[in-house]
């Protein structure tokens, strides 16, 4: 009697131990996301996304040019990562046992460590340095780098999941084995690689460090990967550590805008795209 | 079903074929001819070497890794495993049906039947349309897809969806279809189904079939052979085989007392 008294006290103390840890995660995350939600809604407005920065002093003025910024380098990145990604992935996952294969494994996890302010030196010494500029091209190696290990990881985890049956009716059709990969494996795969390649680019997109002396930012619009570029991340951080007023405004809104951008991409990753993947490939 | 009009040329030989798991060798020294336009049954325990023997006909084994293959395969009088052969073009000449049906998952029926054809660069429409048509029909499966030939391969039933493989194999049109138990996953409608079909292609093509089912190689086979541990006991009419087998071995095996 004793001592079932106790088990069910230790059971209880349990349960609101693990229950207890569980909110611990859940209630920052709810901070940050209501802290910005009030401080950000309250700070935006239309010229907000219409305008490009006031000279200083003046109030008013908005981060069109970091908005397009951000989504320029970040696809600049994209587009440098996703290719070479991709196929590492399907390199990892169809010659899985070669030493190539292996080595490269652990230089896809020892990468996913490297510190991102670290990955910022490096494409500032690679880009920035041999071109005598700071850009939103180096800004994009930056960043690629960012989301290679992500989409590699992703990618070779999900074409792993093809059965290997269905290599085998490939090979079984006399079709060589680039064609089955590329028409068969990959073409099935569509959705899932895009929620990893997604997962990346939001990934990157909230990135500051590797931008700070690679894109590093300007007060104008621009289109050109060789000139410097203004980003979300850069421009909140510049923004939030002015002593004027109406830039920490626009610092709030800038955070807001990112933070909505980047769970708007994982959800549509999340929850949109693995829906379709359900009725459709692998 | 009289034997004499089988013609006797000879278009697949197995020469002293082996097979190696690692260490382990799976498949020894087998011997054997297939005429053109028979179906050859292959049965025997499991494990008993059947499957990996079929898989070596069309040089399949040997991509999982750590396997290799000895010996000589002969289609038409040329040696497959010769170095200056491509596999895949081997391939393209001795088809294959899987034990589980395996459609592309992401392929709608049509695309299922052609993506052979497709990727070795013939796109007509029409002349797709017409190889998807007859294969269709060869593999028994026209009369129920013909009206949702864009709908996913995988929403069909199992039984229907090795048919469609089966309809896959044909499109590719080679002379020798290797079948690796291609009803042991299905119901006996859907059985009796594929081996009424196989009736059929046997018209154009030369079937080797792996079975458990001894019925069923009874029921559809010229030629069987009886493997054990690796090796072909017997191989011989399937009439001769299942009514009077030269080795006890055999006997014993057919009649249930072993295996």
């Amino acid at each position: 009697m004793n001592y079932r008294i106790i088990r069910k006290i230790k059971n209880a103390l349990f349960k609101f131990v693990i229950v207890l840890s569980a909110f611990m995660v859940l209630i920052p995350l709810f901070l940050i996301i209501q802290f910005v939600f009030v401080q950000g809604m309250g700070s935006l407005n239309l010229s907000f996304f219409t305008e490009i920065p006031k000279p200083v002093g003046e109030i008013g003025g908005g981060m069109k040019h970091a908005i397009l910024g951000t989504i320029y380098t970040v696809l600049l990145g994209a587009l440098m990562a996703v290719p070479i990604g991709i196929t590492c992935g399907v390199y990892l996952s169809e010659f899985r046992k070669s030493k190539l294969s292996k080595t490269l494994r652990l230089t896809v996890d020892l990468m996913s460590g490297i510190p991102s302010i670290v990955i910022g030196i490096f494409a500032y010494l690679m880009v920035v340095v041999p071109l005598k500029s700071f850009s939103a091209l180096a800004g994009g190696v930056a960043l690629a780098i960012i989301m290679l290990p992500i989409i590699i990881k992703t990618s070779e985890e999900i074409l792993k999941l093809v059965p290997d049956h269905i290599r085998e009716a490939g090979l079984a059709l006399g079709l060589p084995r680039w064609k089955i990969i590329f028409f068969i494996i990959l073409k099935g795969s569509v959705s899932n690689l895009l929620t990893g390649i997604i997962l990346a680019i939001s990934r990157a997109a909230g990135e500051t460090a590797p931008l700070l002396f690679t894109a590093f930012g300007n007060m104008y619009m621009n289109f050109n990967m060789k000139e410097p570029m203004a980003t979300l991340p850069v421009q909140i951080y510049t923004y939030a550590i002015s002593p004027f007023k109406d830039w920490q405004r626009q610092a709030w809104a800038g955070a807001f805008i990112l933070m909505v951008l980047i769970l708007a991409m994982n959800i549509f990753a999340r929850y949109v795209l693995t829906k379709i993947k359900d009725k459709k490939g692998f | 079903m009289s034997k004499s009009e089988h013609s006797e040329k000879i278009i697949l030989e197995a020469k002293n074929v082996e097979a190696w798991f690692g260490d382990f060798q799976a498949v020894k020294g087998i011997n054997v001819q297939y005429s053109e336009r028979t179906i050859n049954a292959i049965i025997g325990p499991s494990g008993c070497g059947k499957s990996t023997y079929l898989r070596c006909l069309n040089r399949i084994h040997e991509e999982i890794e750590g396997t290799k293959v000895h010996g000589e395969v002969l289609l038409e009088g040329k040696n497959i495993y010769d170095k200056k052969i491509d596999v895949v073009e081997v391939r393209k000449r001795i088809g294959m049906v899987f034990q589980k049906p395996n459609p592309f998952p992401s392929m709608s029926i049509l695309d299922n039947v052609v993506i052979g054809l497709r990727l070795q660069g013939i796109t007509k429409r029409s002349t797709l349309m017409e190889v998807a048509e007859s294969c269709l029909r060869k593999a028994a499966l026209w009369e129920e897809v013909k009206d949702k030939l864009n709908s996913l391969g995988t929403s069909l039933s199992g039984g229907q969806q090795q048919r469609l493989c089966i309809a896959r194999a044909l499109a590719i049109n080679p002379p020798v279809l290797l079948m690796d138990e291609p009803t042991s996953a299905l119901d006996p409608i859907a059985t009796a189904k594929i081996e009424e079909l196989m009736n059929e292609i046997k018209l154009d093509y030369t079937v080797i079939i792996v079975t458990h089912n001894m019925q069923q190689a009874a029921r559809i086979s010229d030629y069987t052979s009886f493997f054990v541990y690796g090796k072909m006991i017997e191989h011989g009419l399937s009439s001769d085989i299942f009514t009077n087998p030269k080795e006890k071995q055999t006997e014993d095996y057919i009649s249930g007392r072993f295996g």
